[in-house]
């Protein structure tokens, strides 16, 4: 066996394990130095994949599986599980909850992940999908002497442990209906033998348990409560990671084992695009704490992600990997810029916080609506092209309707955003923000510069093709 | 009456049905959410386990043993979060949980 296949997980698997004894044996605080550590493991893990050549094929019998499909999600997967330990270390000092454990759970769930977006097995999808979701249940608790923060812990415990119990459910039917756990055999017998209820009943459960992991509506009740309870830097993480990383291997069963039955599961995908769409949009109008107004700003941009997986196709899973790069590069600036909203006695998190800012951090206010305006999908911004490439094969491929739909849903959703940029800009200030630390700005300064310079021809052209072999190794 | 497939099925849907229901009924508790969490994961095992015997595979067996050891990791974690919310709150009743709303 080809062990090279799965070196980014056993690298993180392996370092994070000695990385935990080497943080429990010292009394001394290793915080600090285990989270750079993990920083550069991270991004290492980030590129591993491309590293040792891009190989393909699969390991463990068929349960693992290396493509340019999962190269790609994982190079995603590590750079904003980086960027969100990068973005905790002021947090967590001025909180008090500097500790090492937080860098580990981070490598953990960024591993679990991993396993994830490459397993071709449902037992690797089970174990991956439990594995990112113990070490997130954790992390949304982490700070333990809140009462917010285990609140938050304790909703997203229990609300995913329904949806693992329902992805589980349909697991098992769809293994015994099928008679294997690999992909392959699973997608061999489905087309021989056609959409039996039992499988149709196993898909159906198991987009449900996976629709929780994104957010989708109807399975979106945690989102909001989370995202606001959860420490802003743990906030950060989930609203980005996670979500590629469930949405990539949506993709990949739908493609894979149930490529076959592609009408069937074309109905489900369309109905959580649009619950979507319309739950975080309308949602999102009257929320004042500006962490739940960015819940339901990542359960529209959920939905505008499945519009083009609803579509399928090659051009359908290009739209889905571009849409979603370009939303975790925004999401990890936003927050960024979330954690700049600082005063003396600590954080503060209503949007009514950061009226006038033009006045008071001009630079702050001019980057945070540069991102505004990147998720509305203003023109030379890269979150156009990204809403571009999204609802282009939904127009191509016989979905006009819900094309349209998803364009009425993103100028009703471009209202929340305007406000923010109007409250900024044109209302009267009250409060003053203290000076951020460096590392928070050039964060947010550096996810500006990339959606610029992501847009110049020298870049998106090299990008657009490995965006497309990454699509095409799905087939 | 031989007991076939279906029997065994009907059971797990059966305790399936009561593990969801338990949870969304339930307002009184929250470690009676965590027991319907644990009824859900063993229905599953017993869909696995008749699976299994009925297609003569043995990998739907393995994959009871991984549930069972997930199940533990899963009631380790949700117990762990259960007590640093009852130190925070004081309670743990369902209809208590809603400091955050919207």
């Amino acid at each position: 066996m080809n062990y090279q296949l799965i070196a980014p997980e056993i690298l993180l698997a392996f370092t994070a394990s000695l990385l935990l004894g080497f943080g429990v044996s010292k009394t001394k605080n290793r915080a600090p130095l285990i989270r750079n550590i993990a920083i550069g493991l991270l991004l290492l893990y980030a590129v591993l994949g491309f590293v040792m050549g891009s190989q393909t094929g699969v390991a463990f019998k068929g349960a693992i599986i290396a493509d340019g499909f999962s190269h790609y999600v994982k190079f995603f997967l590590g750079v904003a599980g980086a960027g969100a330990l990068l973005l905790s270390k002021n947090y967590l000092e001025s909180e008090n909850l500097d500790m090492f454990e937080f860098s580990i759970l981070l490598m953990y769930a960024v591993l679990g992940m991993g396993i994830m977006v490459s397993s071709n097995n449902l037992l690797a999808l089970y174990i991956g999908v439990e594995m990112q979701s113990l070490a997130l249940y954790v992390m949304a608790a982490f700070n333990r002497d809140s009462l917010r923060a285990s609140e938050a812990g304790l909703k997203y415990f229990v609300l995913g442990a329904i949806s693992s119990g329902l992805l589980l459910y349909g697991i098992s039917m769809l293994y015994g209906f099928t008679g294997s756990m690999n992909f392959g055999p699973i997608a061999d017998s489905i087309a021989a033998n056609g959409a039996t209820s039992g499988v149709i009943a196993g898909m159906v459960f198991i987009l449900c348990g996976l629709a929780f992991k994104i957010s989708a509506a109807p399975f979106h009740m945690w989102t909001p409560d989370v995202y606001e309870g959860a420490p802003t830097p743990v906030t950060a993480f989930f609203a980005g990671a996670p979500k590629f990383a469930a949405i990539a291997l949506i993709a990949r069963l739908l493609i894979g084992p149930f490529g076959g039955i592609e009408d069937q599961w074309q109905q489900v995908i369309v109905v959580l695009a649009v619950l979507s769409m319309v739950v975080g949009a309308v949602g999102a109008l009257q929320q004042t704490n500006i962490k739940r107004l960015m819940a339901y700003s990542s359960i529209a941009n959920m939905g505008f992600a499945l519009v083009p997986l609803a579509a399928g196709g090659e051009a359908g899973i290009r739209g889905m990997l571009i849409y979603m790069s370009i939303y975790v590069i925004t999401v990890i600036g936003v927050f960024a810029c979330i954690l700049q909203m600082r005063i003396r006695d600590g954080m503060v998190e209503q949007v009514s916080d950061l009226a006038g800012l033009s006045n008071n951090n001009r630079a702050l206010a001019l980057i945070l609506s540069v991102f505004m305006f990147s998720l509305m999908g203003i023109p030379p911004l890269l979150g156009f092209f990204g809403k571009w490439f999204a609802f282009a094969p939904a127009f191509t491929q016989g979905f006009i309707w819900l094309g349209i739909f998803a364009l009425v849903m993103s100028v009703i959703a471009a209202f929340y955003y305007l406000r923010i940029v109007k409250v900024m800009w044109f209302d009267e200030a009250e409060i003053e923000f203290v000076k951020a630390p460096q590392s928070l700005r050039a964060i947010s300064s550096l996810s500006v510069i990339l959606l610029f310079v992501l847009i110049l021809p020298f870049t998106a052209i090299p990008a657009q093709s490995w965006i497309a072999q990454a699509a095409a190794s799905l087939f | 009456m031989t007991i076939g497939l279906s029997h065994y099925l009907v059971v797990a849907a059966i305790l399936f049905t009561i593990g969801v229901f338990g949870i969304f009924v339930n307002r009184k508790n929250v470690i009676i959410i965590l027991m319907c969490v644990e009824l859900i994961l063993l229905a599953v095992n017993i869909n696995f386990v008749a699976f299994s015997t009925h297609l003569g595979d043995i990998s739907g067996q393995i994959f009871a043993l991984f549930v069972l050891t997930v199940a533990a990791a899963e009631a380790a974690v949700g117990l762990a979060i259960l007590v640093v919310y009852f130190r925070n709150r004081g309670n743990i009743a369902v209809e208590d949980i809603d400091l955050m709303k919207g």
